[in-house]
């Protein structure tokens, strides 16, 4: 609780035990610091557990690591936005400032939710280079500063799944598997040497939770902490995918 | 002997993933665990670069050259060999990087680009605009994933390393492991083990550090009899944003491309920057060392910092900031070569630095010191090695800016076939040790657990954790008394001791991470006073380690790795001296005010 008289942040928490149990909120008022983000936030909880109205509770459980925007880990729904509690300055927020797990990922506890399945779609995408070994093979191919500037930005994808949690196309019903996922198989086609591996890619994207899932809501895109071009990235690969389908089909 | 070992990995940062890929490649087996998801990882922190002399802007830069500045750069204090080795392996490890398709920046004509450095009067840094540590682990991270979908990695993400598993004659047979969710203590056995935990930026409070990078895994192995050597050497870097969270890295990267610090000349000047005319402007770097300017080494550039805000009181209102400069630099060049890091002051503090100077000041940053290891990256325990910053091999009393990651790439590309060795050379294979062994380190793991989550004190462990901070701040960082050090052990001693009346408010046994928080804080303590002692036993200033009333070096008495190692009954660190391996390049003055 803070002291009274000071100026203060409030927080409206929802939290959950564990996968099973049901959730619940807590409300928080704590004393207000220049330059607080909603981790810091937390921080101050953790040090002082104790709610509005005066009750001691548990420090919040949540996925952090570098808080410099760029680990991907602090993702969360704050005031119904899917976006990195690092970056979220306090003193840009509406209060009370109202913290969700993302919705469409198993919740682990409070805040934390089990996003694994970006890796698994990454995996399921071959999402890497196929280079022969680790040993000296000499320096690699020429990429000029165009071809480098086009790929630098969709490199930068955090996998922080923001972009899966605001897109209304990402659900168990349709399985889809999200634009980040599909960003970096246009990233990896896209180079000299990944793109050995382009009609493997493609193929992996057709189908049930495929590209043709996305209903070009472009919520991704407008969510995105790192402004990836999401929108471009899933319409460039569509049309690569429409082409590889069309050969497929008459390949027979 | 096991022909086809199987090797754990802790960490899944740059020198993990690099030692896990070389084992994998090899026909090895790994068991790869780490805190967070190895994509997560704290080497995606680092912004400006990666060093080697590559020499492609007609320079005549040479891996010697490196070599040369690296050791000189960090005070001579590093073992010479194991540095050139890494120095003339560094072309290669760019050229491989660049093959996995790290989307380096470019020349025109297509070749790598490269920037400069701190320490160093050569262009010898390849970059990916400002997030070179994230483009380098997003490399790894997804050559470990293809040998993952070949079965040949195996990866325990949400897994926290508790100890090593030792048998009768103290080999390293496996490790003690929690799942962060269940919080089940595990054992898991193992050929050989690689250290490749980080950095322990959490002891000094705010860092620049990821919130994982606590020191806990090396902390619990310098315990359980592992030397840790150099741990005096703490890196505070000279440009880092203040935060209430943490304290966010501004990179060298910005002086590199021609970023200049100043202060006001005047003392309480209040005038905004931009009616400071040129003439009243301090460049104190350039002032100073004429030959190096702002790419002084950071120990150079955090010490003078403070001296300008603490000596001559000229931090910008009174405060301790000081101006970093970009705005004469252009837009479009800004956003070419800075992208990312702008980005961070602008989310971050809410200015543009393309428009206004930025507020910096000192900030901890890396250790130089670590695990002891010999040069195959093999510590003092038989069957554990280590790799990365938590381990001490490659940065002597300084760390030069973008020579992290090359050390940590190469210290697990030596580390990964070493152990290979290692495993296949042991004549006694992990499959033969008695499961006793086993299940009595798992034990002390869970009786460690219990008493912990059952202890009734008053102590809030968060609370604890901040004094710690401020402690280790104050007086292990930038300037160093022995007055201090002694009072600052003596203050450790009294934490140990309130750590025995932590009280946990959340004593639930699921994904509890203020549990685990207060586990690595006991840690913390036992290593801090390692850092702490050993600061107040050398009694000499070299590279970060400066102390105001012994302010030369001393080669004649301190031209030494400090090892410190863990007395179980006294429950405190004792301190052993090995010389250092200067066999190529004799110790000269190390001076920045003009060209070496």
């Amino acid at each position: 609780m803070a002291p009274s008289g000071t100026k203060t942040v409030i927080l409206k928490i929802k939290r959950q035990e564990n996968p099973k149990s049901s959730p619940r909120w807590e409300e928080f008022d704590l004393t207000w610091k220049p330059g607080m983000n909603v981790i810091s936030a937390m921080m101050e909880i953790a040090a002082n557990p104790v709610t509005r109205d005066g009750k001691t509770t548990t420090p919040i459980t949540y996925d952090s690591n570098c808080l410099e925007e760029v680990c991907g880990s602090c993702a969360m729904l704050i005031n119904g936005r899917a976006r990195m509690a690092c970056s979220a300055l306090v003193d840009k927020l509406e209060q009370p400032i109202r913290l969700e797990p993302f919705s469409k990922f198993p919740v682990v506890r409070d805040l934390a939710v089990d996003r694994s399945v970006i890796f698994e779609n990454l995996k399921a995408v071959k999402a890497w280079v196929p280079i022969d070994g680790t040993y000296d093979l000499g320096a690699g191919l020429r990429i000029s500063p165009t071809e480098q500037e086009e790929a630098y930005p969709v490199s930068r994808c955090i996998s922080c799944c923001c972009c899966m949690e605001a897109c209304p196309q990402f659900n168990e019903s349709t399985g889809f598997v999200g634009a980040a996922t599909i960003a970096q198989v246009r990233l990896f086609n896209q180079h000299p040497t990944g793109k050995a591996l382009k009609h493997e890619r493609l193929q992996a994207l057709m189908g049930d939770g495929g590209i043709q899932e996305c209903g070009f809501a472009q919520n991704c895109v407008e969510v995105c902490p790192k402004d990836i071009p999401l929108t471009k990235a899933i319409a460039d690969t569509g049309r690569e995918v429409m082409k590889q389908a069309i050969k497929d089909f008459f390949r027979g | 002997m096991a022909t086809n070992p199987k090797i754990i990995v802790v960490g899944g940062g740059l020198a993990g993933l690099a030692a896990t890929i070389k084992i994998a490649e090899a026909g090895g087996h790994v068991d790869l665990f780490s805190i967070v998801p190895v994509k997560r990882s704290h080497s995606v922190c680092a912004q400006g670069g990666i060093n080697a002399a590559k020499n492609l802007k007609g320079e005549g830069d040479t891996p010697w050259q490196h070599f040369d500045d690296t050791i000189y750069g960090g005070d001579f204090l590093a073992n010479q060999p194991p540095v050139k080795a890494m120095c003339e392996a560094a072309p290669g490890i760019i050229d491989l990087l660049d093959r996995m398709g790290v989307t380096f920046n470019r020349t025109p004509e297509g070749l790598l680009d490269f920037r400069r450095f701190g320490g160093t009067l050569f262009n010898r840094t390849a970059f990916a605009g400002a997030t070179t540590g994230q483009q380098l682990l997003y490399a790894l991270d997804e050559q470990v994933r293809r040998y993952e979908a070949e079965g040949r990695v195996t990866k325990y993400e949400h897994w926290e390393f508790l100890s090593g598993v030792l048998d009768t004659n103290r080999v390293c047979r496996g490790i003690c492991a929690m799942d962060l969710r269940s919080m089940e203590v595990r054992t898991f056995p193992a050929d050989a083990i690689i250290m490749a935990t980080g950095g322990i930026g959490a002891i000094f409070g705010k860092s620049t550090n990821s919130v994982v990078c606590t020191g806990s895994a090396q902390s619990a192995l310098y315990q359980q009899g592992c030397y840790y050597a150099n741990g005096e050497f703490i890196q505070v870097h000279p440009t880092s944003i203040p935060g209430e969270d943490k304290l966010r890295l501004m990179s060298e990267s910005a002086r590199g491309e021609g970023g200049r610090v100043w202060v006001p000349r005047t003392k309480g000047d209040k005038r905004e920057w931009k009616s400071i005319p040129e003439s009243e402007r301090w460049y104190f770097l350039e002032e100073w060392y004429p030959k190096y300017g702002n790419l002084v080494p950071r120990d150079v550039a955090t010490r003078a910092i403070h001296k300008v805000v603490y000596e001559y009181d000229l931090g910008i209102d009174g405060q301790p900031m000081v101006y970093l400069d970009l705005t004469h630099i252009d837009r479009e060049t800004l956003n070419r070569k800075l992208e990312g890091i702008l980005e961070i002051y602008e989310k971050f503090v809410g200015d543009d630095p393309r428009d206004v100077p930025m507020k910096i000041f000192p900030g901890m940053h890396y250790t130089m010191g670590g695990l002891w290891v010999d040069f195959n990256q093999a510590t003092n325990i038989k069957g554990i090695f280590a790799a990365g910053e938590c381990e001490y091999g490659y940065h002597g009393a300084n760390r030069l800016g973008a020579n992290s990651l090359v050390s940590c790439i190469y210290g697990g590309f030596v580390a990964g076939p070493q152990a290979m060795l290692y495993a296949k050379n042991n004549s006694k294979s992990t499959d033969g040790v008695s499961s006793t062994v086993f299940d009595s380190e798992r034990k002390r793991q869970e009786e460690a657990n219990a008493s912990l989550i059952n202890s009734n004190g008053t102590e809030n462990p968060f609370r604890l954790w901040r004094e710690l901070g401020e402690l280790m701040t104050r007086n292990c960082t930038v300037i160093r008394y022995n007055k201090n050090l002694q009072q600052t052990d003596a203050k450790l001693v009294e934490f140990l001791e309130r750590f025995n009346h932590i009280n946990l408010s959340d004593k639930s046994q699921w994904a509890n991470t203020s549990f685990v928080f207060t586990r690595q804080l006991y840690n913390m303590l036992q290593l801090s006073r390692v850092i702490a002692q050993g600061a107040a036993m050398r009694n000499e200033s070299r590279g970060a380690h400066y102390k105001p009333d012994f302010p030369d070096r001393d080669d004649k008495n301190f031209l030494k790795t400090t090892k410190a190692y863990f007395a179980p009954d006294a429950d405190e660190p004792r301190f052993e001296f090995e010389p250092v391996d200067i066999s190529l390049l004799p110790p000269r003055p190390r001076r920045y005010d003009m060209a070496k």
